[in-house]
Order: C-alpha cells, then sequence, then structure tokens
C-alpha cells in the first residue's frame, strides 16, 4: 500500500486527527506553563521574560512554524472528516439517538469550530500586534503583559475568553481520550490511565487559561 | 409477572423501494400481550393490514431467538429498542406501557439503503467480510485440545469478538453512520488468534479500504455503538483495529 492510501483511508485520517492532536496538547502545556508567569506578582517581570525567549529567539520561532502546520492540518482534516460523516446519514432519524454516548463526543466538529473562531480573535489580540510590531522576524516586542491587562480591562472580551477556554476543555474531555484510542491503545489498564489523565488535563488546562483573563479583571494581579 | 394486554400507536416508516419517497404512516394495535415479542406484534398488526386489504409491513426477521443478526429496527431512537444487548426478535412488550406511541424507523446509512419499508440492503457487510474476513487455507479438523496453545485472555478477547451477529446497529446507532464496530470485531476475532495470524496485515488493510468504498463514515470513538450492540463488542476492538492497521500500514513492504 502506498503512503497515499493510508493516509486518506478512514483510519489514516484519523491517525492524522490524533497525532496532529496530541501535539497540540502538548503545545498547551508550554502555552498554559509560560502564561502562569504572570502570577509572579513582580509586575510582569518574569512573564515578559518568558515571552521575550519564545517570541525573540529564533529556535521557539522555527518550532512556531511546525505549530502551525499541526494547527492547521489538524483544523483541515476535522473539517473535512465532519463534513465528509455528515453526508454519510442520507435520510435522518425522526428520534434521533442521544442516550449511548456524552454530548460532547457528539459535537467535536461544532466544539473546534468554536475553538476556531476564538483562536482567530485570540491570535488578532495578541499573537498578530506583536509580530506585526517585530517585523514578524526578530524586532522588538510590545510590552504582552501590559497587552494582557488592557485587552482583560473588557468584560466582554472575559467572557468571550472563558467560552473559548470552556469549549477546548469539552473538546480535550473527549480528544484525549479519542487521540489515544485511535493510535491503537486498547489495554485496559491503560486506557483507565488515560482517561484519568485526560479529564484530568480537560479541567486543569482550560481552568488555568480561564483564571488569566478573570485575574487581570479583577485585579487580583499587582 | 401480571399478565396484561394492551394498545398502542405505531408510527411506521413506509416506503414502497428504494428510489421511492418513505414517509411514517400511524396504526392502532389493539389488546396487544405484553409477552409478544416486538415482531410478533408486528405479525398481528400485518395479519390485520391483510384483513383491510392493505399491503402488510416488509421487515427482516429469520431465527427469532437473537443470534442471526436479521432483524433491524430502529425503535423510538435506538437501535433493536431500549432494552440493553438485545435484538429486536427478543426485546418484549412488556418494554412498552398503555397508550404508548412507538417511532419505527429503518436503519439509516447510505452504505444501508432500503429496500422496503423497514428492509435495508447489508450486503456491503458482506463485501468487507469477502474482503478479508477469513482464513485462506483449509484448516483441516479440529485439532486436539491444548496441542495448539492459546492464551486465556486472547481466546477470551476472540470469542467475544467473534460473538458479532452483523446486524448492522452499530452503524445505525453511530452518527457518522460507521461501520466500525463490525469491522473492528471481525478482524479482532481472527487477529488474536493464530490460524488469523499470517493473513492479519492484509486482512486489516483490505477491510478497512472496502468499508471506506461501500460508503461507511469515519470512528470518532463516541461510544453509542457499544452502547446499543446486541452482543455488547466492546470499543476496545476498535483500539485493536486502529494499532493493526497502523502497524500494517507503516511496516508493510509493498
Amino acid at each position: 500500500m502506498t503512503w497515499k492510501e493510508v493516509f486518506t483511508s478512514s483510519v489514516g485520517k484519523k491517525l492524522v486527527m490524533s497525532f496532529t492532536g496530541i501535539f497540540l496538547i502538548l503545545f498547551l502545556i508550554v502555552h498554559a506553563g509560560l502564561n502562569a508567569c504572570i502570577w509572579a506578582n513582580d509586575g510582569g517581570v518574569m512573564f515578559n521574560q518568558g515571552a521575550h525567549f519564545m517570541g525573540a529567539n529564533v529556535v521557539p520561532r522555527i518550532l512556531e512554524i511546525g505549530l502551525f502546520v499541526g494547527l492547521f492540518l489538524h483544523i483541515i482534516q476535522g473539517l473535512m472528516l465532519e463534513f465528509s460523516n455528515r453526508s454519510k446519514r442520507g435520510t435522518d432519524y425522526a428520534v434521533s439517538y442521544s442516550k449511548g454516548s456524552k454530548w460532547y463526543s457528539r459535537s467535536m466538529g461544532l466544539l473546534g469550530t468554536i475553538i476556531l473562531i476564538f483562536l482567530v480573535i485570540h491570535l488578532s489580540d495578541f499573537w498578530l500586534p506583536n509580530r506585526v510590531h517585530q517585523g514578524f522576524l526578530l524586532g522588538e516586542e510590545i510590552n504582552l503583559y501590559d497587552k494582557m491587562k488592557e485587552e482583560f480591562s473588557e468584560l466582554w472580551v472575559v467572557i468571550v475568553y472563558v467560552a473559548g477556554c470552556l469549549s477546548l476543555g469539552y473538546h480535550l474531555a473527549h480528544g484525549f481520550q479519542s487521540a489515544f484510542r485511535t493510535i491503537g491503545v486498547h489495554n485496559k489498564r491503560y486506557n483507565a490511565i488515560f482517561s484519568c489523565v485526560g479529564y484530568g488535563y480537560a479541567i486543569i488546562i482550560p481552568l488555568a487559561f480561564i483564571m488569566m483573563p478573570i485575574s487581570f479583571y479583577f485585579h487580583w494581579l499587582n | 409477572m401480571e399478565h396484561k394486554n394492551i394498545n398502542l400507536t405505531l408510527k411506521v416508516w413506509r416506503q414502497q423501494s428504494t428510489v421511492s419517497k418513505g414517509e411514517f404512516v400511524s396504526y392502532q394495535v389493539k389488546e396487544i400481550s405484553q409477552e409478544m415479542s416486538f415482531l410478533e406484534m408486528f405479525d398481528v398488526l400485518n395479519e390485520q393490514l391483510i384483513l383491510e386489504d392493505k399491503e402488510p409491513i416488509a421487515f427482516d426477521h429469520d431465527c427469532r431467538e437473537g443470534i442471526c443478526g436479521m432483524c433491524s429496527m430502529y425503535i423510538d431512537g435506538k437501535p433493536h429498542g431500549p432494552w440493553q444487548a438485545n435484538t429486536t426478535c427478543q426485546l418484549h412488550m412488556r418494554a412498552f406501557n398503555d397508550g404508548d406511541t412507538i417511532t419505527v424507523e429503518p436503519w439509516r446509512a447510505q452504505a444501508f439503503p432500503v429496500l422496503k419499508d423497514l428492509v435495508v440492503d447489508r450486503t456491503s457487510f458482506d463485501r468487507i467480510i469477502q474482503a478479508g474476513g477469513y482464513v485462506s487455507v483449509n484448516t483441516g479438523n479440529a485439532v486436539d485440545g491444548n496441542s495448539l496453545p492459546i492464551n486465556k485472555n486472547d481466546a477470551d478477547a476472540s470469542f467475544a469478538a467473534a460473538m458479532c451477529i452483523g446486524c448492522g446497529a452499530c452503524v445505525a446507532a453511530c452518527k457518522n453512520s460507521s461501520a466500525m464496530l463490525f469491522l473492528s470485531a471481525k478482524v479482532s476475532h481472527l487477529a488474536l488468534l493464530p490460524q488469523g495470524d499470517p493473513e492479519r496485515q492484509s486482512r486489516v488493510v483490505n477491510m478497512v479500504a472496502q468499508m471506506d468504498k461501500e460508503g461507511f463514515g469515519a470512528c470518532t470513538n463516541t461510544g453509542a455503538c457499544e452502547a446499543t450492540c446486541p452482543k455488547e463488542i466492546s470499543l476496545s476492538n476498535i483500539a485493536r483495529l486502529n494499532q493493526e492497521y497502523l502497524l500494517a500500514s507503516f511496516t508493510a513492504s509493498n
């Protein structure tokens, strides 16, 4: 079989979703970890140092290209699968079957689309102005801590971020476990671990992100 | 248990042929014993329709003891009706109350076109099996017990997968109309045993290719198939299929 046959089969397409999904899960740990520096309560000194390393060092900037490739693969493949899967029923049922599965496992396409919309807002809030300021190379950056403070002083921005992160949480609640099933983890003992870690991850990471705009909005930071 | 007769309203999907447009038609059935099976209730309704000079409702059935996989009704939003681990023929009318309205639909999937009323064409499953769901060589007579040692866990998992009766409820329940639970049961059943081992790679690759060709959707691990399966085929079979496919596709030399 050719590589094309592998990655265009239904199982191969799911493998792409799984590999890119796990890659994005790992990225979120780095993202949440660096952003957590805002809670150092030093007026953003430590946070800006971390942001400077990520934005002005050539290694993270090259890795950033890989991140976008992974992200686009996940989005495009996900949307294509969603549309293809939806077309397989033909005539819809008069009474739909909803008891056998969790609502968020059936709504991965919808949750993913909400996250995509949130991501466009999020990137145009922080990433894009910063890169424009840098001339898309390794130029001088804007003060991202001050930028966060300014953005998160508006209630509606905070609400949009909380909603985006909640969608992320539910997307991860199914996606984390599903990714490992897709790469073939069928051992009961390991599945129990992945299920447990998956739910934990889907709560902790989005909660950490949610607390960031809230911390700024309620002036919990010095 | 107390014996009761009940009256019901049935909303049944009627469709003359694959190409014609179908619709729901309501029927009243009276004095239905709660000890009847769901299909016996349909027999009573069909008798009534024949006496009224109307066309009886076409539905699939064969053994009526839950082992052949022919019956296929989507009852009140669940394949094979409200009971767990149960086929339509083994669903009994005590699952319903007097005055209930029951909606009965055929399996819905493009790969399962409606032939007539509640009968769908499931030969796509046969073609998936023909693509590799067998052992090519004649294995001869059954050998003496324990002359071919097989790990007990593997033997049990293989037997549990072999329980699949190929009814298609997994496809009917899946939001993507995916046949992965069926396929994974067939692949697991053979891959776990020494007789099926030599062909495990070509089997999984060919069967997945045939499943895609038939127009089934991709699996998103929601678990709806496992929840409705009359034989309780485990979702872990799908993960095993994924592993088989991953190994086959990354190690195959041609």
